[in-house]
């Protein structure tokens, strides 16, 4: 059994029609990026995957189960699955600490204690042990997207889903999230990124999915795409950004 | 001291002579009390009211949207009357101040509403992706991540309407004058005098309204300590 399973998956917003038939199954521990100009619907692929997005048809399994089926309880399987965004979306009110052992503590019902042990060892392999104290406002971009991603790991999820998790960071400070994604790919971790990296692609994906209007145009490994793609789509957003 | 006579018989008219400064203290107590409770109240249904009007519920949507046209098209005091002398006019035995606690109750959070929906819509919607994303629920991330934010940046605003609240409960009066303003008008008649007793009513307003802002803006100060702005 796959671990994402995508069929058929359509989604319009109104008359304009985003994802148009996208199947594809990721298994576990895969380390997929997706890559495509902007307005190719990556994203909304991403975020239908978590079901942040409403799919207008089709089925996305997640380790088996349906979400799309109405008696899904979504909350359930995005437990499983941890999401960082463009934006960070940390939240401001709250402390780093807090901002890791919110679901935890509310939605895994975890104890205090435990939820504290586990955030301060997260901050530690994030690299940010000593701003556990801090707001996030207090921080830079690139802190506050390692925290964004201590948080949805604090829930031990199966799946992390990556949207564009460095392209709202000034340059320098994309390698230091970059490296701490490499780290959970090292892990094992089952990945979907979308991202305009294209040296990180390179490095950890296991396949890279190229997308264009609103299709899986092209996948491969990393070689087959960046070194060799097939398709005139993929050769010419390639020669554009490479 | 020739200068100072009159405005000395003025206040020994209004407060000492008779113990009048009881009226005044239980009269304060009254609109402190009102206003307390209107206040508290008023904004749980403002918070009820606003999530009405934001819910997908059509149902829910048409009530909030109701409730906070007519409250907001109709006068305080046509308001007051109407629940003194009509819809609870069967039940004599609620007391005066109860009946404005539920009238000014029910007023002030029709405009509570409109200002914690605002508040609402302006919390970016990637706060609410986020807590969702992590398996928290609609109530969830409403209670722990958007309504901490919003209460928060609407404090100034709640700040106003409370103000406005407090001293709108002098309309009272009109059904029984309990209240600080009740207690002015009673000495006036008494002493025939109307400068002391309204400038003293006036005087206590302003020293309870400086007083209940202060204590505001000190918690203002603590919630804002997770950001820059001041």
């Amino acid at each position: 059994m796959s671990m994402i399973e995508v069929k058929n998956l359509k989604k319009s917003f109104g008359d304009h029609v985003v994802l148009k038939n996208i199947t594809e199954s990721i298994e576990k521990g895969e380390k997929i990026v997706v890559i495509g100009p902007s307005g190719s619907g990556k994203s909304t692929f991403l975020r239908c995957i978590n079901r942040l997005e409403e799919p207008t048809d089709g089925h996305i399994y997640i380790d088996g189960e349906d979400i799309c089926d109405k008696k899904c309880n979504i909350n359930h399987v995005r437990e499983k699955m941890g999401m960082v965004f463009q934006q960070f979306n940390l939240f401001p009110h709250l402390t780093v600490l807090e901002n890791i052992t919110l679901a935890p503590l509310n939605v895994k019902k975890q104890n205090k204690d435990s939820a504290k042990r586990r955030a301060m060892e997260l901050l530690k392999t994030v690299g940010l042990e000593e701003k556990a104290d801090a707001y996030p406002g207090q921080l830079s971009g690139g802190q506050q997207q390692r925290i964004a991603i201590a948080r949805a790991l604090a829930m031990d999820p199966e799946i992390m889903l990556f949207d564009e998790p460095t392209s709202a960071l000034d340059p320098e400070m994309v390698g230091e999230v970059l490296d701490v994604m490499k780290k959970l790919a090292d892990e094992g971790m089952t990945m979907v990124v979308v991202t305009h990296e294209m040296g990180f692609a390179r490095e950890i994906a296991s396949r890279v999915f190229f997308m264009d209007e609103g299709i899986v145009y092209e996948q491969g490994t990393p070689s087959e795409i960046f070194d060799t793609p097939q398709n005139p789509r993929t050769k010419s957003f390639l020669s554009k950004i490479l | 001291m020739q200068f100072f006579q009159p405005m000395l018989d003025g206040l020994y008219a209004t407060f000492i002579y008779d113990d009048r400064w009881v009226l005044f203290v239980r009269g304060l107590g009254y609109t402190l009390l009102i206003s307390l409770f209107a206040v508290l109240f008023g904004l749980i249904l403002g918070i009820l009211a606003a999530l009405g009007r934001l819910s997908k519920s059509k149902i829910l949507n048409w009530i909030a949207g109701l409730y906070i046209d007519v409250i907001r098209g109709t006068p305080t005091m046509v308001q007051v009357l109407i629940f003194y002398f009509v819809i609870l006019a069967g039940a004599r035995s609620i007391p005066a101040w109860f009946v404005g606690v539920i009238a000014f109750s029910i007023n002030s959070g029709a405009y509570i509403a409109e200002i914690v929906r605002g508040g609402i819509l302006s919390i970016n919607k990637g706060q609410t992706e986020a807590g969702r994303s992590l398996g928290l629920t609609q109530a969830q991330t409403m209670r722990l991540i958007i309504m901490p934010q919003t209460l928060k940046n609407i404090l100034p605003a709640l700040v106003n309407e409370f103000i406005v609240l407090i001293k709108e409960t002098a309309v009272i009066g009109m059904i029984n004058n309990i209240d600080l303003l009740g207690a002015a008008k009673k000495v006036q008649t008494l002493t025939y005098d109307f400068l002391w007793p309204l400038l003293s009513c006036a005087i206590i307003y302003y020293v309870v309204i400086k007083i209940f802002s202060l204590l505001l803006s000190r918690l203002e100060k603590r919630l804002r300590a997770s950001d820059d702005r001041r």
